[in-house]
């Protein structure tokens, strides 16, 4: 219980250190931040009121702990495009983003983890030496370009998927899935590579351990040696990895919605940048750090699951 | 040992003396081998782009465009009736040039702080929860909310990519930093009365190199995919500029009709990568065998 404190404790540093230096990006950056909160087309009133209402004329600490405590009321603060609350604006964007997320994570593990332990286990021969292959590979290409290409191949030419789009789950179950299939497997590659490589690695290091020399000359079966002794050991380095592998797969969806006009934040971030919208852009910085600073908490607090050395 | 034994090894160096040392070396390090040559390839495009180039990269031919590949036009045309064989050539010089300049910004930046951080408790502690919180922004959005406040060109593309890979050299170099810091040498040059400043110049950041080049490698390949993801989310280097980013992000509304403006520069990129992060990969292994065998 000591350790789950401290651990919760732990994300508030981080979490203050992230708004810091979002509230500083804005306010060191050339130009007077009214006018860039206020967009291209605010007269000269509206930015008075925006400097008013924020109150940036008064000084810098000040000012940053006004609009943290809106922050931690949910106010995110207010689209210039829209005018809309950008709180209310991520939430109506959230569930093609969550939805990619999660399958793509599933996707990447379900292959990676069983990819990364025969390679381990064959390790040197044609097997893990294409598993090694396809990783660089994975990592020298542009998500995007993954992307249209298998739209090219998928879509265009066989027509075995939609060219692009997002169905909600309550249209259907094989619908929702036919517009995912392709956006996860593209998003997906470069986190599997990723995860592919740590479980390789970790795998080696637990198989070249006295303890699984034992148990081979015990002679347990091959199933058994790797999935109990070796994998149970090799958890820990291989949940960390997917965790802080979430940055580069949020990175991946973002890019990946813009590929196949999926109406989530990753769209959401590229129509704000198109309008200029500062505070939107701001409140889905905000949001993805939280999400993968939590993120990060549970796959800490899950290590008891996996190694029971670790007590809280 | 007998005498047939030591004729038998005599007869092995004397192969090997004969092989050039360049072949025995590539034979060692074939990784490092063939993405040095592939990343001379494109080094030697960039460069020579004027004298390889068809048409000029940015000239627009209206009655010309998304036309397929000819021998006038080698990879075809983009919407704007641009070459994209030659904007492609070109394009080599942008994404190089990021590449290596975000590896060099990053580097030199991590090499102050982390050695700051590694040498100094009081400021450890801060300098460390500060990259904490910079990890914590997925990489992409934190370029993002930086182009979106700056004047977009290609230096600024550099500060904005670079920023995000700051913590990760950071951690690297305070993490060296730490255990140089307790080598006898450190303490012998330190109990000679060498002041802290020289001390860092001529023994800590020399020990710090080998580790920091491959990173930086890794660095460089993966900051050219950043720059065009910026291009491509429209908050990259202005649209003006033939980057592989750049191009492929116009091409994305012609995409049905044109796949190629996407293909050929994407290949121009993947391989590009390919290229610095075998240089990378093969780096590591001939420097520190001992990462080496784990990875």
């Amino acid at each position: 219980m000591n350790y789950l404190l401290k651990r919760l404790l732990a994300v508030i540093p981080v979490l203050a250190v992230v708004a810091v230096i979002v509230f500083l990006l804005l306010h060191l950056a050339p130009g007077d931040p009214a006018v860039i909160i206020g967009g291209d087309t605010a007269s000269a009133e509206d930015i008075e009121r925006i400097r008013e209402t924020l109150g940036l004329n008064r000084p810098l600490p000040e000012q940053f702990f006004h609009w943290v405590g809106q922050i931690l009321q949910g106010n995110l603060g207010t689209s210039v495009f829209t005018g809309m609350p950008v709180a209310e604006m991520i939430m109506q964007r959230v569930e093609p983003t969550l939805w990619i997320s999660a399958l793509t994570m599933l996707f990447a593990v379900v292959f990676a983890v069983p990819m990364g332990i025969v390679a381990a286990w064959k390790a040197g021969t044609w097997f893990d030496r294409a598993i090694s292959g396809l990783a660089v590979a994975a990592f020298s290409l542009p998500v995007f370009v993954i992307g249209y290409g298998l739209v090219y191949g998928f879509s265009t030419r066989l027509g075995w998927f939609p060219v692009q789009g997002f169905k909600s789950l309550s249209d259907g179950f094989v619908p929702f899935i036919r517009h995912l299939a392709l956006p996860v497997i593209s998003g997906g590659l470069i986190y599997m590579a990723l995860l592919a490589r740590m479980t390789r690695s970790t795998m080696l290091e637990v198989l070249g351990e006295d303890y699984i020399r034992t148990a081979r000359a015990k002679g347990l079966s091959k199933r058994r040696l790797l999935l109990r002794h070796a994998l149970k050991n090799a958890a820990v380095p291989i949940v960390t990895t997917i965790g802080l592998g979430i940055a580069m797969l949020l990175s991946g969806v973002i890019v990946t919605e813009s590929v196949f006009a999926i109406p989530g934040i990753g769209r959401l971030t590229v129509d704000s940048i198109l309008r200029r919208d500062y505070p939107v852009i701001q409140g889905i910085v905000l949001v993805t750090a939280t999400a993968y600073v939590v993120i990060n908490l549970v796959t800490d607090l899950l290590y008891g699951l996996f190694d029971p050395r670790i007590r809280y | 040992m007998d005498t047939p034994m030591i004729a038998l090894l005599e007869q092995r160096l004397e192969r090997l003396r004969k092989q050039p040392r360049a072949i025995r070396f590539a034979a060692r390090n074939p990784v490092l081998v063939a993405g040095a040559f592939l990343l001379l390839g494109m080094l030697a495009l960039a460069v020579f782009a004027p004298w390889i180039a068809s048409h000029d990269p940015t000239e627009m031919n209206v009655v010309e465009r998304l036309k397929p590949p000819s021998a006038e036009f080698l990879l075809g045309t983009d919407a704007l009736g641009r070459d994209i064989f030659s904007r492609t050539l070109y394009g080599a010089r942008v994404s190089l040039l990021v590449g290596v300049s975000v590896a060099m910004f990053s580097a030199l930046i991590g090499i102050f702080v982390g050695t700051v951080a590694g040498f100094s408790r009081l400021a450890d502690k801060l300098i460390m929860r500060v990259m904490d919180g910079m990890m914590a922004i997925p990489g992409i959005l934190l370029a993002v909310a930086l182009m979106t406040l700056i004047h977009a060109s290609v230096a600024t593309v550099v500060i904005a990519i670079a920023l995000p890979e700051i913590p990760r050299v950071v951690r690297l170099v305070r993490s060296l930093v730490l255990t140089i810091r307790e080598q006898p040498y450190i303490q012998a040059a330190q109990a000679t009365g060498t002041r802290l400043p020289l001390v860092l110049i001529r023994h800590v950041i020399p020990n710090l190199m080998t580790p920091l080049i491959v990173q930086a490698s890794f660095i460089w390949a993966s900051a050219m995919i950043f720059e065009a993801y910026l291009s491509f989310l429209g908050a990259g280097t202005p649209p003006e500029v033939p980057s592989w980013g750049n191009m492929m992000a116009e091409g994305r509304s012609v995409v049905q009709l044109a796949f190629g403006i996407i293909l050929y520069p994407g290949i121009a990129l993947g391989l590009t990568v390919l290229a610095v992060n075998l240089v990378g990969d093969g780096l590591r292994d001939l420097l520190d065998p001992r990462i080496a065998r784990k990875l």
